[in-house]
């Protein structure tokens, strides 16, 4: 395989996150000059923190002039799943070499979701096969830039009644829970995140509720796991 | 707007989300296992922490304004409803968004 082939397979592996990195991205832009902040801002978020929900999050957080102890919990709440993708692409991406940091710093949701697809690349050419993961990333991360640079500049460019638009962060997170909800067995880690905040919001007030919710919610999901732990304990076959 | 502290808060949740995607591989190869407790988590957090962001969008919502929580109401209801039945993201995000801005702008005025 040529190295124009690779990059050929690359490009058309991720056509199906163009439209969605655009789009997303360009709502990002919208909602960061919504807020005062010009497009260079909103292209660096795009840039350096290249991960979708934390940046409709960071939007809010820059909003209401977060403590940065907060939002460095609530990244780690929104993106802990990551550590998860990097966990489950250690053996693929062991033998990569100059490309490795970049498709660590550059493993979102969607480019996991077409990397951990093996069979696309040749795992017996270490060098080909690193060479088509590095083109996914770096298509994808330029989707996502291109959108929000789009979205910045028509924001600024523009005055319309934005009033409303922050919406577009509650429908994104809608969506995700309930594609999540259809696509899952198990319910109640969902209901134990969502009953936990509202309690928390309950008890501790808007700008209170972030960090009791999250240790909550860890204690809650931890519980089932501590009781079959348990439970295995007297289990020759555990 | 301060910029001093808005670029401090960027590189803050660059730097932590960086460390996220580093960590694993620093930690873990294929020799040391990762703790079972730790995938297990991995496995149910991001359902819970969806649930949770939704209820942070949702925290400033009165519920004593009819004009704030109607359209929000009926706007959850409706991205939920065109997503279980056309499970398209963007779809349900530029309609939902659309008609939450058409009810706070025209109808809730």
């Amino acid at each position: 395989m040529s190295n124009r082939t690779i990059l050929q397979k690359a490009f058309i592996k991720s056509l199906p996150v163009m439209a969605a990195y655009v789009v997303l991205g360009m709502g990002f832009g919208i909602l960061m000059s919504d807020k005062g902040y010009g497009p260079l801002w909103a292209i660096a978020c795009s840039i350096f923190i290249f991960a979708g929900s934390m940046q409709y999050v960071t939007v809010d957080l820059l909003a209401v002039s977060a403590p940065l102890v907060q939002a460095a919990m609530m990244t780690v709440m929104v993106n802990a799943r990551h550590l998860f993708y990097g966990i489950s692409m250690i053996g693929k991406y062991r033998n990569m070499k100059k490309f490795k940091p970049y498709l660590i710093f550059g493993l979102t949701d969607e480019t996991y979701s077409l990397l951990c697809d093996e069979k696309d690349y040749p795992s017996s050419e270490p060098e080909k096969a690193e060479l088509y993961c590095f083109f996914v990333t770096l298509f994808n991360q330029c989707y996502w830039v291109c959108g929000t640079a789009i979205g910045a500049i028509l924001g600024a460019v523009f005055s319309f009644n934005s009033k409303g638009i922050d919406f577009s962060m509650t429908a994104l997170f809608v969506t995700i829970f309930v594609e999540q909800w259809i696509t899952s067995q198990e319910h109640r880690p969902a209901l134990a995140g969502l009953g936990a905040s509202m309690l928390c919001l309950i008890v501790f007030g808007s700008s209170a509720f972030l960090i009791p919710a999250m240790l909550l919610i860890t204690v809650l999901v931890s519980v089932p796991y501590a009781y079959k732990a348990r439970r295995g304990e007297g289990d020759p076959e555990k | 707007m301060n910029k001093v502290y808005s670029a401090a808060m960027i590189a803050v949740i660059a730097a932590v989300t960086m460390l996220l995607r580093f960590l694993p591989f620093a930690v873990f190869s294929k020799k040391r296992k990762v703790p079972a407790y730790i995938l297990y988590l991995g496995d149910v957090l991001p359902y819970a922490i969806m649930g949770m962001l939704i209820v942070y969008c949702l925290r400033n919502v009165q519920i004593t304004v009819a004009g704030d929580w109607i359209p929000t109401l009926v706007c959850v209801a409706a991205v939920a409803a065109l997503q279980i039945w056309k499970r398209s993201t963007l779809l349900s995000i530029l309609c939902g968004t659309g008609l939450y801005m058409f009810l706070v702008q025209v109808v809730f005025v």
